[in-house]
C-alpha cells in the first residue's frame, strides 16, 4: 500500500549570490511512491533537491505545483492534517542547546497534543526505546553528536507519526553511531514506521534502505531497489589505472573503446571504467593488449556494480567523487 | 484554548532558556548601567538651564536608559532567533500543530520579559542614586516598555528570518539603532536641540517614548506626548508584529 504518492512536485527559488535574479529550479516535476513501513532513501549530491523535496513534503515549504498524498491526506489541500501524521528531523537536528533532552521530548509531545501525563510517559517510552537515558537530563549542548542524532529522532517521533522524514541524520556522524543509528532506523521501521531519508552516501543507501530514488539536479533519474539499480548495468566493472606516461590514458581508450565485451567506459584522470561483460575474461585481454601499445598499468581491479556506477550511468558523472 | 496552552508552554520553555543563560541579561545591562553611573551625575549641575525638563537628573536620565536597553539590547533578541533556526529548533517547532502565532509569541514575550527585569534593574540602581518617580508614572512606562519590547523584538526576528545570518543582522540593526537612539533625546533632551533635529526627532517613536516617560516620572500626566507616544508605539509594535508573523509564515526554508 503506497502511504506517499507524490507527483509532479515542483519548487523554484530566486536565485541569490552570484547569479543573483535568476530561478533555480530546485525540484523539477518529480513522481514517487513510498510503501507503508519500507525505508525509502533519496540519494543524490548536495544541492540535487532533496531537502526541498523533504520540506515540502513535511509542510515546512509550500510547492509551486504538483499533487501529493500522504497518508491518506492531500498535503496541498490540508497541510494541517499531513502534519499530525509526519515527523520531521532536519539536517540541523532540533534538539534545543539550553534545554535538557527529556524537557524537549516533554514540549514536543505537549505541542502535538498530549497531556501532561501522556507526554510524561511518551517521553520515557522513547527515552527506553532509543537508549537516551544516559545523558537525557543534561543539557542538550553538551552531548556528543550521536547522543545529540539521537535526541532529534524521539523528537520526531513523540506523536507516533506513520511517516518519519529525516533528512542526512548521518551526515557528520562517527562510523560507530552510523551504524548505531542504522539499526535504530531498522527498528523503527519493524514498528510499522515508514521512513523517508535523505542520503549522499551510496553506501548508507545500499544498506539501509528497500528502495532508493536518485535526484540529481532536481530531477528524479531511478527509482528501484539498490539490488535493482545494480541489477539494471549488466556485468562487471573494471576499474584501471595506468601510468602517467604521455598518452597512455589516450592510447588505453583507443585500444579498448572498439572491444565487443566492453559495453561502456568512462574515463576520470588517469582511471578507466569499463562495464564488461565477463570480468575473469576480460582482464588478461586488456592486459596483454594494453602492455602491447606500451602502457604500463599501476593497478587493475574488478567489482560487482555498485549504486555509484549506476549513479554515474544515469547521470554522466560520479557521486563518489564529489 | 489550543493557542493559550501552547503559547504557554513555548513562553515558559523561553524564558527558562534565557533565565538559564543569566549572564546575557546582565551584559545587556553593562553598558546602561555604566551610564548611570558615570554619566547621569554630569546632569546634575544642568537643572537651571532653560529648556531642561523638571525632576532633576535621573528623573531625565533613567527614561532615556530603558529606551537605551531596548534599542541596544531587545532589538538583537533575532541574534537567539538565528541560533534556534541553524541548531533546527524552529523547524522542528513549525512541523508541530501549534499556531504559528503561539510559536512567534512564546519567543517575543520572552523579550519583553526581560526587558521588564532589565528596566526593573536600571530603576533600582537609579533610586538609591537620587532617582524620585512617581508609581502611577512608573506603570504606564512599564506598559511603554511593553511596546517597545513587541516592537524591538517583532523587527528583530522579522530581520533574522530574512538575514539568517548574524553579521549582516548585526550590521542592519546598528545602522538603524543608533540614528534613532541619538534622535530620541536619551542623554540630553531635545528641548535643547536645533531645529533640524528637533523635527527629524518628530517622527522618531522613541523620543516620544522618553519625552513621555520624563512626564509620567514626575507625575505629569497631561503632557500630549504620552498618548501620542502610546499610539505611536502601539501601532508600530502591531506592524512590526505581524511583519515577523508572515516572514515567520513564509518558513525557515
Amino acid at each position: 500500500m503506497a502511504i506517499i504518492s507524490v507527483q509532479g512536485l515542483r519548487k523554484a527559488y530566486k536565485s541569490k549570490g552570484k547569479k543573483k535574479g535568476g530561478i533555480v529550479e530546485a525540484v523539477q516535476g518529480i513522481d514517487l511512491t513510498v510503501q507503508k513501513g519500507e525505508i525509502f532513501g533519496f540519494l543524490g549530491p548536495n544541492g540535487a533537491g532533496k531537502s526541498t523535496t523533504l520540506k515540502m513534503l513535511s509542510t515546512l515549504l509550500s510547492p509551486d505545483g504538483g499533487k501529493a498524498i500522504i497518508a491518506g491526506f492531500d498535503l496541498l489541500a490540508h497541510p494541517a492534517r499531513v502534519r499530525r501524521q509526519i515527523g520531521y528531523v532536519s539536517q540541523a537536528g532540533g534538539a534545543d542547546g539550553s534545554a535538557t533532552g527529556r524537557e524537549d521530548l516533554h514540549l514536543q509531545a505537549r505541542l502535538f497534543g498530549l497531556s501532561r501525563d501522556h507526554a510524561r510517559a511518551r517521553a520515557n517510552e522513547l527515552i527506553d526505546a532509543l537508549d537516551l537515558a544516559p545523558f537525557v537530563d543534561r543539557f542538550s549542548r553538551t552531548y556528543s553528536g550521536g547522543q545529540r542524532r539521537k535526541v532529534d529522532i524521539a523528537l520526531g517521533m513523540v506523536h507516533q507519526p506513520a511517516v518519519l522524514f529525516l533528512d542526512e541524520p548521518t551526515t557528520g556522524l562517527d562510523p560507530v553511531s552510523r551504524a548505531q543509528l542504522w539499526n535504530q532506523i531498522r527498528l523503527l521501521r519493524s514498528g510499522g514506521t515508514t521512513v523517508f531519508l535523505t542520503t549522499h552516501y551510496m553506501d548508507e543507501a545500499d544498506a539501509l534502505c528497500d528502495r532508493i530514488a536518485i535526484i540529481d539536479t532536481g530531477k528524479i533519474v531511478a527509482e528501484d531497489s539498490p539490488a535493482g539499480l545494480k541489477r539494471s548495468i549488466s556485468g562487471d566493472i573494471l576499474s584501471l589505472t595506468v601510468n602517467h606516461v604521455k598518452d597512455a590514458v589516450q592510447i588505453s581508450r583507443e585500444t579498448l573503446k572498439d572491444l565487443d565485451f566492453v559495453r561502456e567506459m568512462s574515463v576520470e584522470g588517469a582511471s578507466l571504467t569499463l562495464v564488461v561483460t565477463h570480468g575473469g575474461e576480460a582482464i588478461p585481454i586488456v592486459l596483454r593488449l594494453l602492455e602491447g601499445r606500451g602502457v604500463g598499468v599501476a593497478d587493475i581491479s574488478l567489482s560487482r556494480p555498485s549504486l555509484d556506477d549506476v549513479f554515474l550511468r544515469m547521470t554522466g558523472h560520479s557521486l563518489a567523487k564529489e | 484554548m489550543r493557542f493559550f496552552t501552547d503559547f504557554r508552554l513555548l513562553f515558559i520553555r523561553s524564558v527558562k532558556g534565557s533565565l538559564r543563560n543569566p549572564v546575557w541579561l546582565f551584559l545587556g545591562l553593562f553598558q546602561p548601567a555604566l551610564y548611570l553611573l558615570l554619566f547621569a551625575p554630569l546632569l546634575q549641575g544642568l537643572g537651571s538651564i532653560p529648556g531642561f525638563p523638571a525632576g532633576g537628573a535621573y528623573a531625565v536620565f533613567t527614561p532615556g536608559l530603558l529606551v537605551m536597553i531596548a534599542l541596544f539590547g531587545t532589538a538583537y533578541a533575532g541574534f537567539g532567533l538565528v541560533d534556534q533556526i541553524r541548531a533546527g529548533v524552529v523547524e522542528r517547532l513549525l512541523v508541530t500543530p501549534a499556531s504559528r502565532l503561539a510559536i512567534l509569541l512564546g519567543y517575543v514575550m520572552r523579550d519583553v520579559v526581560v526587558l521588564l527585569i532589565q528596566s526593573c534593574v536600571i530603576i533600582a540602581i537609579a533610586l538609591p542614586m537620587g532617582l524620585s518617580v512617581s508609581l502611577p508614572g512608573l506603570l504606564v512606562t512599564f506598559a511603554m516598555m511593553v511596546l517597545t519590547g513587541t516592537l524591538m523584538a517583532s523587527c528583530s526576528y522579522a530581520l533574522a528570518l530574512i538575514l539568517k545570518r548574524e553579521d549582516s543582522l548585526a550590521s542592519v540593526l546598528n545602522t538603524v539603532a543608533t540614528p534613532l537612539l541619538l534622535l530620541s533625546g536619551i542623554t540630553l533632551p531635545l528641548t535643547l536641540a536645533p531645529k533640524i533635529i528637533r523635527s527629524l526627532a518628530s517622527v522618531n517613536p522613541f523620543a516620544y517614548e522618553v519625552t513621555a516617560s520624563r512626564s509620567l516620572f514626575v507625575g505629569n500626566f497631561a503632557d500630549s506626548a504620552i498618548k501620542v507616544g502610546i499610539v505611536f508605539l502601539a501601532s508600530l509594535a502591531l506592524l512590526a508584529f505581524i511583519w515577523a508573523a508572515r516572514s515567520f509564515r513564509k518558513g525557515t526554508a
